[in-house]
């Protein structure tokens, strides 16, 4: 049986029940937004990559500083990192792109400070998927980054956290719902 | 052979000069200004010795600090590299005169092409060709139509104190001429108190070669083929290859014994470039010629197997040249690309600045001619050429595939350069056919890019992006205890205070 890990949640005879990527990403590419989540097992080295949901085997080692060799399903890549005072720029081969990368729970919650200023927050689901089970119930208190959600995926199940401390205010859909990217799930105040 | 030889210059040509110094088994001694103590050439030169502040007046150009230096560290000769002192008589005579050796032409010789009217009378009596025109003023309307109309339309009108295009007109038919005379002599009037205009035969879009000589101090020249230097930008070389696809080996000769004649109508010894303007029907004409080592000696290196600055060293210890002409073969092709730092999206404007990271290409067919290392900063006061990327191939094929292999192997972080520029023109049809001219750059970068293309690895690039950030939020989880993953010291601080928001 693997050693768990960080994130996953094992029943107890070996079978993997949720896997909680502890990293999500959204990545601006060129404008474009990619979400990727991401797993590091520091004692293998191994990843487990998302990128917008869809499964994506890769193998990364940092070759020296700014310089990265990334192997996707096989295909061999050496990135270079541009460190500008204006921006970041990644270079694939010849090909150079703008880089942003921010804390997708940080957009999360700037993104719900926009749309309903300082008071409740809401969870909402990155990905389509269905919702399978809620981890507290309405009126509990929460610490930030405390999952509220569990919502499967690809397979693949993912716990959705509370971005702030504070107080399950409500559950928005029920267990078993369908939910679509960016659904509201919960609402923390 | 000389005892020590000092390197007057700095960047990738001082870094040249000193191999070749260690190559032969000569101590070299480097100079430095302030703005260079840490600059490649300080670090692999034997010796090396502060001449100055960073302004080059103060420094590089310091004919006293620097023949000062020289007799305290026991050099019996001086490279002068390209620009600074290079073309300087004056400091080939002082050397002369501290009795250290320059190595180069005489300052007599230095002299001579140095004065356009000189060079220009001594070349004609030696018969070579320049472009047909009067040298002199223009008397009158009558006169300008007789010349016009006996070396043919289009005709170039020039402001004999001119420079800058002020004072010029292209002059396409007998009707437009007088017209466009009176125009530049008020125009020459205006910018220069000085009326006087000559004619020329126009030369549109003309090609840009210059033939590679070498003359010993014994009377023996010989020439090394040509370089097509046509890829420029604002006069400013920028790609150069050997041999020239316009040039065969009879133009070859032709130019090449005329650039003989050249050198030994001004007594030349030393290595020295005459340059030449050639026009669609591969008519040479005689431009000026350089007393000095060129920036884009490698590629005729290259398909020569020789070794310029080994052979400009001999000549100057009195050696007679090791060849007669007819043991010069050229053989392969050769092809350069200048880098600089310079933002190409900015109007090439020069982008000094601290190198965080430095790939270099290397393999098959490849010479870097470099100055620069990771973590130096390239200072604002000198010229921005980085570091010259060559290619050999057996022929103008492979030279260019092995340059465009080279290409995405170079990679140069901190401060901006003219890297993709040069794909540019690899990837560019006229290019790879050969058919280019002293326009051609100019127009190319007239052709927008669409950035479509490029969206292919979109994906994998936002992948890289966030292995990145996790790869660093490990190191600085484990560094300060805090298990956040932040996104490493790449995030702008906005960035990170948004995300200390958030985690609130």
């Amino acid at each position: 049986m693997p050693l768990p890990c960080a994130g996953q949640v094992w029943d107890g005879r070996g079978a993997l029940l949720q896997w909680n990527f502890e990293m999500i990403y959204n990545v601006a590419i060129d404008g474009t937004v990619f979400r990727l989540d991401l797993d590091l097992d520091r004692e293998t080295g191994s990843w487990r990559c998302l990128l917008d949901g869809r499964e994506v085997q890769i193998d990364a080692v940092l070759a020296q500083p700014d310089v990265l060799s990334i192997v996707i399903a096989g295909r061999a890549y050496q990135i270079r990192r541009e460190r500008l005072a204006s921006d970041v720029r990644i270079w694939v081969g010849d090909q150079s792109y703008a880089a942003e990368v921010s804390d997708s729970r940080s957009l999360r919650s700037r993104k719900a400070r926009a749309d309903s200023g300082k008071g409740p927050r809401p969870l909402v689901a990155p990905m389509p998927g269905k919702v399978v089970r809620f981890l507290v119930g309405v009126n509990s208190p929460v610490e930030a980054g405390q999952g509220v959600v569990v919502v499967e995926a690809m397979k693949m199940q993912n716990e959705i956290k509370s971005p702030k401390k504070g107080t399950v205010l409500k559950l928005a859909v029920a267990e078993g719902a369908a939910v679509n990217a960016g659904d509201v799930l919960a609402i923390v105040e | 052979m000389f005892r020590k030889i000092l390197v007057a210059n700095r960047g990738e040509i001082a870094v040249r000069v000193i191999r070749a110094c260690r190559e032969l088994g000569i101590p070299s001694a480097a100079v430095y200004s302030d703005a260079d103590r840490a600059a490649l050439h300080v670090l692999m030169a034997d010796e090396a010795y502060s001449v100055g502040t960073a302004a080059a007046a103060e420094s590089y150009l310091n004919i006293s600090k620097i023949l000062e230096v020289a007799k305290c560290c026991g050099a019996d000769a001086i490279h002068p590299g390209y620009g600074f002192l290079s073309e300087n008589a004056k400091f080939a005579q002082a050397c002369a005169g501290a009795g250290i050796k320059f190595i180069g032409p005489s300052a007599a010789s230095m002299e001579m092409m140095g004065s356009k009217t000189r060079a220009r009378q001594e070349m004609e009596k030696a018969g070579v060709p320049f472009v047909p025109g009067t040298s002199r003023a223009l008397e009158s309307v009558q006169q300008a139509k007789e010349i016009a109309a006996k070396i043919g339309y289009p005709v170039m009108l020039k402001a004999a104190a001119g420079g800058g295009g002020k004072g010029m007109r292209l002059v396409h038919t007998a009707e437009a001429l007088q017209p466009s005379l009176e125009a530049a002599q008020s125009e020459a009037q205006r910018a220069f108190g000085d009326g006087e205009v000559y004619l020329e035969k126009a030369i549109l879009n003309p090609r840009h070669i210059e033939m590679q000589v070498l003359a010993d101090e014994h009377g023996n020249a010989v020439y090394l083929g040509e370089r097509e230097c046509s890829i420029q930008r604002r006069h400013q070389k920028v790609l150069e290859e050997a041999p020239s696809l316009l040039v065969g080996p009879e133009m070859r000769r032709r130019m090449g014994e005329v650039a003989v004649r050249a050198a030994k109508a001004s007594d030349y010894w030393n290595a020295g470039t005459v340059e030449f303007l050639v026009d669609a029907e591969k008519n040479f004409y005689f431009l000026e010629m350089n007393t000095r080592l060129q920036v884009e000696h490698p590629v005729t290196e290259l398909v020569t197997g020789l070794d310029l600055v080994h052979l400009q060293i001999r000549i100057a210890a009195g050696e007679e040249l090791p060849f007669r002409q007819e043991d010069i073969v050229i053989r392969g092709h050769a092809i350069e690309c200048r880098i600089y730092a310079e933002d190409a999206d900015n109007n090439f404007f020069p982008s000094p600045g601290k190198i965080e990271t430095l790939l270099s290409p290397a393999g098959p067919g490849i010479r870097l001619d470099n100055g620069v290392y990771a973590g130096w900063t390239v200072p604002i006061d000198y010229d921005p050429l980085l570091a010259k990327l060559i290619a050999y191939g057996q022929d103008r094929q492979q030279a260019i595939s092995r340059l465009a292999r080279a290409l995405p192997e170079y990679f140069v972080a901190g401060i901006k350069t003219n890297l993709g520029l040069f794909r540019r023109i690899l990837a560019d049809k006229s290019f790879q056919s050969g058919e280019i001219d002293t326009g051609y750059l100019e127009r190319l970068l007239k052709i927008e890019t669409d950035g479509e293309d490029r969206k292919g690895t979109a994906d994998v690039a936002a992948m890289a992006a966030a292995v990145f950030t996790v790869l660093e939020s490990r190191v600085t989880a484990s560094n300060n205890g805090t298990g956040v993953a932040g996104a490493g010291p790449a995030t702008s601080s906005w960035k990170r205070a948004a995300r200390t928001e958030g985690l609130m």
